[in-house]
């Protein structure tokens, strides 16, 4: 198990290394950061100094170097736009982005689940036409446009909501959170239903399909033949058994929700990291990409190793050592 | 006693003199001397006060510099405002100026771009608590301006502190209008009123900025009332909200003037050929008829009506009509396409020839639609016109490495003159000449008259010398004008913006509006 662990490990320590030369090299093709930052009045003497101030009047290997040889110390440089150093600003955002994508994922599952399940239960009915329905239109909207579409209803003609930003935070061991607030669950309702909208979606299908399949097995005809009361069968027999493939989905969704979130966080202004990528990525802010997309491997890294140890709890069949290819 | 109680009535929510406003590009960091980006000098401005102020006409008034004379070309006496006080209570004195000129070239890693404006100043003499006497190297006029956008920190609190300690406030202490009261970086920033600021009370009590850049989302959040004020309105929300009876715009021509580059120095431009795709023999810009043909196939009305709706006014000059050196009596080249024709022909391009117009896509209004619209109009007179836009990030470094024969650009500046010297004198690293002059247009005769212009210290000579310049350029089509841009914000119909040339959004001139 250690050694699984570990050998995981090394494997993201190689992924991180090959992600960090590419980026090095992508943003470099795209161009120079002191052409943009520049102050457009700036004569050449200071277009100069600016370049040798971020570095960037070195070749690129050495600056790759200088990277590396600052990173293994753990100091992954400072933002060339908010002399900050890179790594506090993806911080500082982190809790707005990570609130957001687990609120969603959390609703999408909370909803999903009961909804999938119905849906499966009872295929024929109104109701699981209705939601069948629903989620093919979750599937197909595109993401800003229904966000927008929540925007005009809830906050320009309704008025119920607000349409932008995060609201008011509380400290919760150490992190600003908004979730505990009445104005952050406010500002949070609208971005986390419209990032989770194609997860529920996902999660409905899923889940029906997984319940339609299980009611057909044998050990839930035989459960039902000794008499076991539907709710039981529909709780230890059908959900536990369809679990493994709906927390495979959800383990790499929650993934892509994070980086998904960068379309939903322009739309509403949430405080993300995925808005401080975008805004980075218009400046050419080298360090901050860097090292954005460093964390993002290193929590991809994570979630995938936490699924994989789910799995083992899950199902006693699976074994570590068989997940080895 | 009735008295009282109305006064704790007055100030007890019911007016709380509050303003959030919604502006349009993220701010990276509220300490003023570590890179010259306007959407952090829009924040930067509310907190700390420059040596001058630049008015809503960009013209240079007396802010906590209270007067100035130059004895000689060479200095310039600054006396400063008695009574202004930091936001700690303490007092500006002649000692923080010196600090915060100098303090620009000595932030580490910093992109910057205020050495351009200090580097003129060769010494700082301090002559009481109240008077500063800076010397330059040479003659030079736009000295204010250029230190207008200079922010003035307190010594104290700002020596040796780090941009975290601007981003918590610990060294965000000025002068200015309203004090730091948090700043949630890629949200919000939240300021409180500087009761003891110099120029007056401002109105709001609490002032909210909020940064939105999705442009539709921020007029959404002027419909919902969230907010009560919004900077650059976009294009496609402008008929709606004129038509609003509880909202009302402010708009005035802004600095902003988008312009053609010609590259008038290779034999042959990138992108430019025969309509057959073979090389040209010449470089055609080179010839002052096909660069007089092309402005002249340019219809710029309309590009201002259907492209622009409006948001821009045809352009003659390489500034706009309120900034310094601007000459009314250069007009917009008029939509000829016979003419057009008949140049190209004398030029000996009866055939017209064919070229690539590069434009970036996401930094000016409408930039690439500008683009396509001009590409048709020069295709009309011959000109076969291919448009490659891209992103700013990617178009600026193709642009400076000069890769385009014809780049589409913008420009907003204080004075023709300093315009003229980024964008059309002959490069030169030892002068600061011709940073941005791709097209690497070249005529000593410019070259001289941008630099008596910048050596007139006396601003009304200055400003004949600046005008005389501009002219001068138009004339030899330097570069080819197309329009200034319009710019916009909208409020609630409660409030008035008086509408600014330099596109800054100031929360302490907005006021309660007149019913």
């Amino acid at each position: 198990m250690l050694a699984y662990v570990l050998r995981r490990l090394v494997q993201s320590v190689l992924v991180l290394f090959a992600m960090s030369a590419l980026v090095f090299a992508g943003v470099y093709a795209i161009g120079n950061p002191v052409d943009i930052l520049i102050n457009p009045q700036a004569d050449q003497t200071e277009i100069a100094r600016a370049t040798e101030a971020l570095g960037l009047d070195k070749p690129l290997p050495a600056q790759y170097w200088n990277f590396l040889t600052s990173a293994v110390s753990g100091e992954l440089g400072r933002s060339f736009a908010s002399n900050v150093p890179a790594i506090d600003l993806i911080l500082q955002r982190m809790p707005a982005t990570l609130e957001l994508a687990l609120t969603a994922m959390v609703l999408a599952i909370l909803l999903g689940l009961p909804l999938g399940l119905w849906a499966g239960l009872k295929p024929d009915s109104v109701a699981a036409k209705t939601i069948m329905a629903g989620s093919i239109l979750g599937f197909s909207l595109p993401t800003f446009w229904v966000g927008l579409l929540l925007i005009m209803v809830f906050s320009v003609w309704l008025g119920w909501l607000p349409p932008t930003g995060r609201g008011e935070t509380v400290n919760l061991l150490g992190v600003e959170v908004s979730f505990l607030t009445v104005d952050g669950l406010r500002h949070l309702a609208m971005p986390a239903f419209n990032l989770a909208l194609f997860k529920l979606a996902l999660l409905i299908r899923l889940t029906r399909a997984g319940t339609r399949e299980a009611m057909v097995q044998d050990y839930v005809r035989f459960a039902r033949a000794k008499g076991v009361p539907e709710p039981r069968i529909v709780r230890t027999h059908v959900l536990k058994n369809i679990l493994i493939p709906i927390v495979t989905v959800i383990g790499l969704e929650f993934g892509s929700v994070i980086a998904f979130a960068i379309v939903t966080e322009t739309i509403f202004a949430w405080p993300g990291m995925g808005k401080l990528l975008i805004d980075s990525i218009n400046v050419l802010d080298r360090p901050v990409i860097v090292a954005y997309l460093l964390v993002i491997v290193t929590m991809f890294v994570l979630i995938n190793l936490t699924v994989d140890l789910l799995y083992t709890a899950l199902d006693p069949r699976v074994r570590l050592k068989t997940a080895r290819v | 006693m009735a008295a009282l109680l109305w006064a704790i009535a007055f100030s007890g929510g019911a007016i709380a003199a509050e303003l959030r406003i919604g502006l349009s590009a993220d701010v990276t960091t509220l300490d003023p001397h570590f890179v010259a980006a306007q959407p952090n000098l829009t924040v930067q401005l509310h907190i700390f006060d420059g040596l001058v102020r630049i008015d809503e006409r960009t013209r240079v008034i007396p802010g906590i510099a209270a007067s100035w004379s130059t004895p000689d070309p060479l200095t310039w006496e600054i006396k400063l405002r008695h009574g202004v006080k930091f936001h700690d209570g303490s007092d500006l004195t002649a000692e923080d100026i010196v600090f915060s000129l100098e303090r620009p070239l000595t932030i580490k890693g910093s992109p910057g771009g205020f050495g351009t404006y200090v580097r003129p100043i060769v010494s700082k003499q301090i002559v009481d608590r109240h008077t500063l006497r800076l010397k330059t190297a040479a003659p030079y006029g736009p000295l204010l301006h250029d230190l207008a956008h200079v922010l003035i920190v307190s010594k104290r609190a700002a020596s040796n502190a780090s941009g975290e300690d601007f981003d918590n406030g610990k060294a965000a202490v000025g002068t200015g209008p309203f004090k730091l009261v948090k700043f949630a970086r890629g949200d919000r920033v939240q300021l409180a009123r500087h009761d003891a600021y110099w120029a007056g009370r401002p109105e709001w009590e609490t002032v909210t900025l909020r940064i939105l850049p999705s442009d539709p989302v921020r007029t959404a959040a002027l419909l919902s009332g969230e907010l009560d004020a919004i900077e650059h309105v976009p294009t496609a929300d402008l008929a709606r909200l004129r038509k609003s009876s509880a909202h009302r715009l402010a708009q005035t021509t802004s600095w902003r003037t988008i312009l053609l580059h010609v590259d008038q120095y290779r034999t042959q431009p990138p992108g430019v050929t025969d309509k057959g795709g073979k090389p040209l023999a010449a470089n055609p810009f080179k010839d002052i008829r096909v660069r007089r043909a092309l402005s002249k196939a340019i219809n710029r009305q309309a590009i201002v009506e259907r492209v622009m709706e409006g948001l821009a006014q045809p352009a003659s000059n390489v500034v706009s009509p309120s900034v310094v050196g601007h000459d009314p009596a250069v007009k917009p080249e008029g939509y000829d396409p016979e003419g057009a024709r008949k140049l190209l022909a004398e030029a000996g391009y009866p055939n017209g020839f064919t070229m690539t117009l590069a434009t970036p896509n996401n930094r000016y209004i409408n930039d690439e639609q500008v683009a396509q619209a001009c590409a048709q109009m020069f295709s009309r007179i011959g000109v076969t016109t291919k448009v490659d836009a891209m992103p700013l990030s990617a178009f600026l470094g193709k642009v400076r490495s000069q890769e385009f024969g014809v780049a589409l650009l913008g420009w907003g500046s204080l004075g023709a003159d300093l315009a003229l010297r980024s964008l059309a004198a002959t490069p030169n690293p030892d002068k600061g000449y011709g940073a941005w002059n791709w097209a690497r247009y070249s005529n000593p005769a410019l070259d001289k008259l941008i630099e008596q212009s910048l050596a007139t210290v006396e601003p009304v000579k200055r400003e004949s010398a600046a005008r005389t310049a501009s002219a001068f350029a138009a004339n030899e089509i330097a570069f080819i004008p197309l329009h200034y841009q319009v710019v916009t914000w909208a409020m609630k119909r409660s409030l008035d913006y008086s509408a600014r040339t330099d596109e800054f959004t100031f929360a302490h001139y907005f006021r309660t509006a007149n019913k």
